[in-house]
């Protein structure tokens, strides 16, 4: 057992404080799941496995079910339904709400007032606390860890190992303290922080590993901005991304339906506080970005390693250490319809997609309509805003942000994941180019032939004005961020 | 689960690095309800042409290939999403391991668990497969899961990691839920001494 006077990680006392089981030779830890999230695309097989084996859901009121993944995100009917006419996807939320209602399973279906992206509504509803451990059969379950909660993307055989038992079997990952220090300038946000961290370790440099985030960088950015960063951490190979939980944590999570209260939410918090990792505590490696240096960001290639500021030129395969990475650039920028050394810079796009697990929360909406208030959107350009839940919608609503949206000429959606994954109807037509606030750029995510560049929400709402791909810095907004 | 032990087979080259799991199997084929038809689909965008036709220039489509069932990829295979869907869309192709020098955390879970095997070698032995199977298609390798060894055509044999559990699991041909369904009693006295941290019925 642990030596008390040996300083702990972050990772290392939510990891131990959920051991049932340590790891031995011959087994992985058996870890207690606090939290399961589940939606209608990685769950069916796991039910189904369930019913063959007669077994129920062990804590039901431990699991969540949304719907997200392949909702239209079109406008409701006259009746205020929002209608599904993909028979599959149709045939397959049936399937899901089937499975919720008879394993006894909250759930919020399809256009419901709670609804919408799992890691949007997870936090919204205070269900995400500091400390706990939370999985989803969605590899952007890292979100969550901006609370300082270990949160891990699981498959389908594992969904049913939870739903059957509420333990995973899970080999101790390593750690890597990401370190961010500085202060961010004008017009660069917290995505052009993980685009950056990305394009430095590349989309396998975070495999096995845990991300902690830190630095006053990480200290001085809000909530939302630390999903967006952890919510990323998969696309550098990392399962899991954290953050500490300091005051910004506490106060965001108060007051949430779900969260505790009163007396309750004191003595959280008291327990909350002892999380941090200790003075001295040792990472396995570590990556340091300095702040002060980064500009926006955007990424060029078919991964999201693939990444340069948004000043740069698209690089050269020839100039490739290995032949596998000079294949897979040629690959990419063939795809991509891009030169060596082009610019991308002034590049036409067609359409503009906000929203995604990464950026479809209320501050990334305040962020692009206050670029976007009294702006047109340029005639050539689609640009979709797709909020993130029901909740962020009728606030945006609230906040008068839609009518922004749509006087400027965007799409105002209903919450999903949308174009982030394009199996809901929302697409990308092939060789179109997208702006995109989502975390995915690999060919055809957002639509078969579809190319798409990852960018902040500032970024994209510059490039829907003017029509093609454009430095935030270079247009006025109050107070940018 | 079908045990597995002694696997020997053609390989077939994908000389790619980091090939994400929306490549393996789109999002679009994820409306399913079971896992069935997945193997038509798996590499779809790589694989047909719009009329639905093979494209000619896709290496796994090559008629020399057709009989391959271990497949040399490039490092980090299996990146992205953490879909199930990738390692069924594999098996249903007819593959039944995967040689790299890395492959995404995720995706190597999901794979162990049914019985694709994820085999890690060293970067000089898989520059080696990879320019055999570009040479030769009739190139064969076996692979013995117990002896943990990948045994090239020279005989040669390759030493690969797995972690125990997942070996056992895999030779004996017993799933990994059985396991944990038989730690009730220990769950039950975690919770009972631990609070429960979010009520989702409430």
């Amino acid at each position: 057992m642990g030596n008390q006077s040996t300083p702990q990680t972050l990772f290392e006392k939510v990891w131990n404080h959920h051991v049932i089981r340590p790891q031995t030779e011959a087994t992985p830890a058996v870890l207690y799941i606090d939290l399961h999230l589940v939606h209608e695309v990685t769950s069916p097989q796991a039910f189904s496995l369930l019913r063959e084996r007669g077994l129920k859901v062990r804590r039901p009121d431990q699991t969540l079910g949304t719907m997200d993944h392949s909702t239209p995100t079109t406008p409701r009917n006259n009746l205020g339904i929002i209608p599904v006419l993909d028979m599959q996807a149709s045939a397959q939320l049936d399937q899901f709400t089937k499975n919720c209602n008879d394993f006894g399973i909250p759930m919020y279906s399809l256009g419901t007032e709670n609804q919408g992206i799992v890691h949007v509504i997870g936090p919204e509803q205070g269900f995400t606390q500091p400390g706990m451990t939370i999985v989803c059969g969605d590899s952007h379950t890292s979100t969550h860890g901006a609370f300082g909660a270990l949160a891990f993307g699981i498959g389908t055989s594992e969904v049913g190992h939870v739903l059957a038992t509420q333990t995973l079997l899970q080999y101790k990952p390593k750690t890597m303290a990401v370190r961010v220090n500085g202060t961010l300038a004008d017009g660069v946000v917290a995505k052009d922080i993980i685009l950056a961290v990305i394009a430095k370790i590349g989309v396998g440099g975070g495999t096995g590993h845990v991300f902690e985030y830190m630095g006053s960088a990480i200290r001085g950015l809000s909530m939302e901005g630390r999903m967006t960063i952890c919510n990323m951490s998969i696309e550098g190979g990392a399962r899991a991304g954290m953050v500490a939980p300091d005051e910004t944590t506490f106060e965001w999570v108060n007051g949430r339906p779900y969260a505790p209260k009163g007396a309750d939410f004191d003595k959280a918090v008291e327990f909350w506080r002892t999380l941090p990792s200790d003075e001295g505590a040792q990472f396995d490696s570590e990556v340091i970005l300095n702040a002060d240096e980064l500009i926006p960001m955007i990424t060029y290639g078919t991964n999201p390693g693939m990444g340069m500021p948004i000043n740069g030129r698209v690089p050269d395969p020839d100039k490739q250490a290995t032949v596998a990475e000079r294949m897979a650039m040629d690959k990419a920028l063939t795809y991509m319809g891009l030169q060596p050394n082009e610019a991308l810079l002034g590049k036409k796009v067609d359409v503009v997609f906000l929203g995604s697990c990464t950026n479809s929360r209320i501050s990334d909406l305040r962020l692009a309509a206050k670029m976007l208030d009294g702006q047109k959107v340029a005639d050539s350009v689609r640009m979709m805003v797709v909020p993130g839940s029901q909740q962020v919608k009728k606030q945006a609503e609230a906040e008068g942000l839609d009518e922004i949206f749509k006087a400027a000429g965007a799409e105002w959606r209903e919450a999903g994941c949308s174009m982030c994954i394009a199996m809901n109807g929302d697409q990308l037509a092939p060789g179109q180019y997208a702006v995109s606030t989502s975390n995915r750029n690999f060919e055809g995510r957002q639509g078969k032939g579809g190319r798409t560049f990852l960018a902040s929400p500032l970024t994209a709402a510059a490039t829907a004005i003017n029509g093609h791909i454009t430095d935030p810095r270079t247009m006025y907004v109050p107070e940018m961020a | 689960m079908e045990k597995i032990n002694k696997i020997s087979g053609r390989i077939a080259p994908l000389a790619i690095n980091d090939i994400d799991t929306d490549q393996i199997i789109p999002a679009r084929f994820l409306k399913t309800t079971n896992k069935q038809g997945l193997g038509q689909q798996c590499f779809f965008d790589w694989r047909y042409e719009a009329d639905g036709s093979d494209k000619a220039d896709f290496i796994l489509n090559k008629p020399e290939y057709q009989d391959a069932s271990v497949l040399i990829a490039g490092n980090n295979f299996g990146c992205g999403s953490s879909r199930e869907h990738a390692p069924w869309a594999l098996m249903g192709m007819g593959w039944q391991a995967v040689v790299s020098t890395e492959f995404a955390d995720i995706f190597r879970s999901n794979s162990l668990k049914n019985g694709l095997l994820p085999i890690i070698v060293d970067e000089e032995t898989h520059r080696q497969l990879m320019s055999l199977a570009e040479e030769d298609p009739t190139t064969e390798v076996s692979i013995n899961l117990e002896d943990q060894h990948l045994i090239l055509p020279d005989g040669r044999k390759v030493e690969f990691p797995i972690d125990g559990f997942s070996k056992y699991c895999l030779l004996n041909g017993v799933d990994q839920l059985g396991y944990l369904l038989g730690l009730e009693d220990e769950v039950a006295s975690y919770e009972a001494s631990h609070d429960k941290r979010v009520e989702t019925t409430a």
